[in-house]
């Protein structure tokens, strides 16, 4: 198996439950106790009522795109593998994510409903992507 | 509290984009742009008491105002570098007149300059954008307005032929402009259409240029505007907004900031969008004109497809528009690229358009954009008869 060259998260302890969650193959999320505002991606306080109550909740991997393109040239070399498609996943829970949404380019369309699913791209780390229903 | 009539501009310095910088430095663009800006203000360098720059993204460092003003043999009273990316040279304008206003300095030297050097983009620096969009492949910024254009063409249906007119009527301007970089030929709708998608939907065409450049405005008060060689530009309005940094998480991706921006400065202003004479919208993609011309009011969200179409956005046209060539055509050398919005409402309304000069042009609206749409400064310039 060849190395793996693109760049990798670097967890910190904000972002460690939902990285340790990622490789369980879970979605985590933060939700805020006091407005109950789902949060991605993961903060200290809450963006919207500033609240520090804030807890980790599984959340359903459904979701929809909210937008989409197709990278035919990237900028850059770390994904000369393109294309590849780079999306905005709204997740069903209401927060958006970065993503990519792991199809034919031709066959995503906004608005088109996704799942998350699992990449372990190395031993340590797994990402967060999605794929049509 | 307001800027109106507080400030003007008076000179200007602007390189054509070079294409091969060899060993070139940003400290040395900054210099020969300062000097024609001072010169071409009628000022002597003494006469510049206060200083703002962008920090080039190849000469990056902390604490730069002082080692740049320093480099240029400046002894100035107010300094900082202002980092709100393409918006910055707008952003400029309105700190430097506020600096005036506040009785702080006089002559304010706003300067921009860097160098591309081509090669791989930078992963992103900032450690939340580099752990949660890096990996995924979200880096630079072609790919994000890629997604916006989309997004735009769900929510409003606007077309590929709609974007593909802002680069046409623009490369339009440019030929009458001897500082673009793409001056040499006119462009067609199906030439834009039919060069390379590099993301979908945008094509090569609709895509910025970087080049290596630098711009440099001077901002005065009235007394020193008094004595300027060419007729000053007032600052009537200004606003500025940001509500996001990456696009994924701004409320909406196809309504910008810009919205609350542009209401500022025409309210400082005391005008509306339908009094200009002409605009200079922030253009790193086609389909930024088009969000900004709705965002800031020109037409009603969603119609600026149709808006493009219907109006001919040239220098000799009913809605002249980046007459320079925007960046499109001029080129994009770092934050000079968002400099030359500002340089060209400056030259237009001074009445040294040269050959693309827009007939009786007394007012102009430009618009600065940051980032993915995410920091907005907008002016509104004038010149008195």
């Amino acid at each position: 198996m060849s190395e793996y060259y693109k760049p990798l998260p670097k967890p910190t302890p904000t972002s460690r439950p939902f990285w340790e969650a990622a490789k369980r193959h879970e979605l985590t999320i933060q939700r805020c106790g006091a407005c109950r505002e789902y949060i991605y991606y993961p903060r200290t306080r809450c963006p919207k009522c500033f609240s520090d109550q804030l807890g980790w909740e599984r959340v359903s991997g459904r979701g929809k795109v909210y937008s989409y393109t197709v990278v035919r040239r990237a900028s850059s070399r770390a994904f000369a593998d393109a294309p590849y498609v780079l999306a905005i996943v709204e997740l069903a829970e209401g927060p958006r994510m970065t993503s990519n949404v792991v199809a034919p380019p031709d066959q995503v369309r906004v608005e088109m409903p996704v799942r998350v699913f699992f990449d372990d791209v190395t031993p340590e780390v797994t990402l967060v992507k999605f794929k049509p229903v | 509290m307001s800027l109106k009539g507080k400030a003007a501009a008076i000179g200007i310095g602007e390189l054509k984009p070079i294409k091969e910088p060899g060993d070139l430095t940003a400290l040395g663009l900054m210099a020969r742009v300062a000097a024609e800006a001072i010169a071409d203000a009628g000022l002597e360098k003494n006469d510049i008491d206060g200083f703002l720059v962008g920090v080039p993204f190849s000469d990056p460092g902390m604490i730069y105002p002082a080692a740049a003003a320093e480099v240029l043999g400046l002894n100035v009273r107010m300094l900082n570098q202002v980092d709100i990316g393409g918006a910055s040279p707008a952003g400029m304008i309105w700190r430097a007149a506020a600096a005036i206003d506040a009785g702080m300095c006089n002559a304010v030297l706003c300067i921009v300059a860097d160098l591309n050097k081509t090669g791989d983009q930078r992963v992103p620096v900032i450690s939340v954008q580099r752990e949660i969009e890096a990996p995924y492949g979200n880096i630079g910024a072609n790919c994000v307005y890629a997604m916006i254009a989309h997004r735009h063409m769900h929510e409003y249906g606007t077309t590929p032929q709609q974007m593909a007119k802002v680069a046409v009527d623009q490369r339009t301007n440019a030929l009458k402009n001897p500082l673009a970089t793409f001056n040499d030929r006119a462009l067609t709708i199906d030439e834009v259409l039919n060069s390379r998608m590099i993301v979908d939907p945008l094509h090569l065409y609709e895509i910025v240029s970087p080049v290596s450049g630098g711009a440099a405005i001077i901002v005065a008060s009235p007394e020193v505007a008094k004595r300027a060689k060419n007729p000053p530009i007032w600052l009537l309005g200004a606003g500025e907004y940001a509500n996001h940094s990456s696009i994924t998480y701004a409320p909406s991706i196809t309504e910008s900031p810009i919205k609350p921006a542009a209401e500022a400065a025409f309210k400082m202003a005391g005008l509306q969008p339908k009094d200009m004479d002409l605009v200079c919208p922030y253009d790193c993609y086609t389909i930024t004109v088009i969000v900004t011309l709705e965002d800031a009011g020109f037409c009603k969200k969603g119609r600026g497809g149709p808006f493009v179409m219907e109006h001919d956005l040239t220098y000799a046209g009913d809605f002249p528009c980046n007459t320079h060539g925007g960046q499109l055509s001029f080129g994009q050398p770092g934050l000079a690229g968002g400099m030359s919005h500002v340089t060209e409402s400056i030259r237009q309304l001074m009445g040294r358009g040269g050959e693309r000069q827009v007939k009786n042009a007394a007012l102009g609206y430009v618009n600065g954009n940051g980032g993915i749409m995410s920091e907005q400064a907008s002016l509104v310039l004038e010149r008195r008869s």
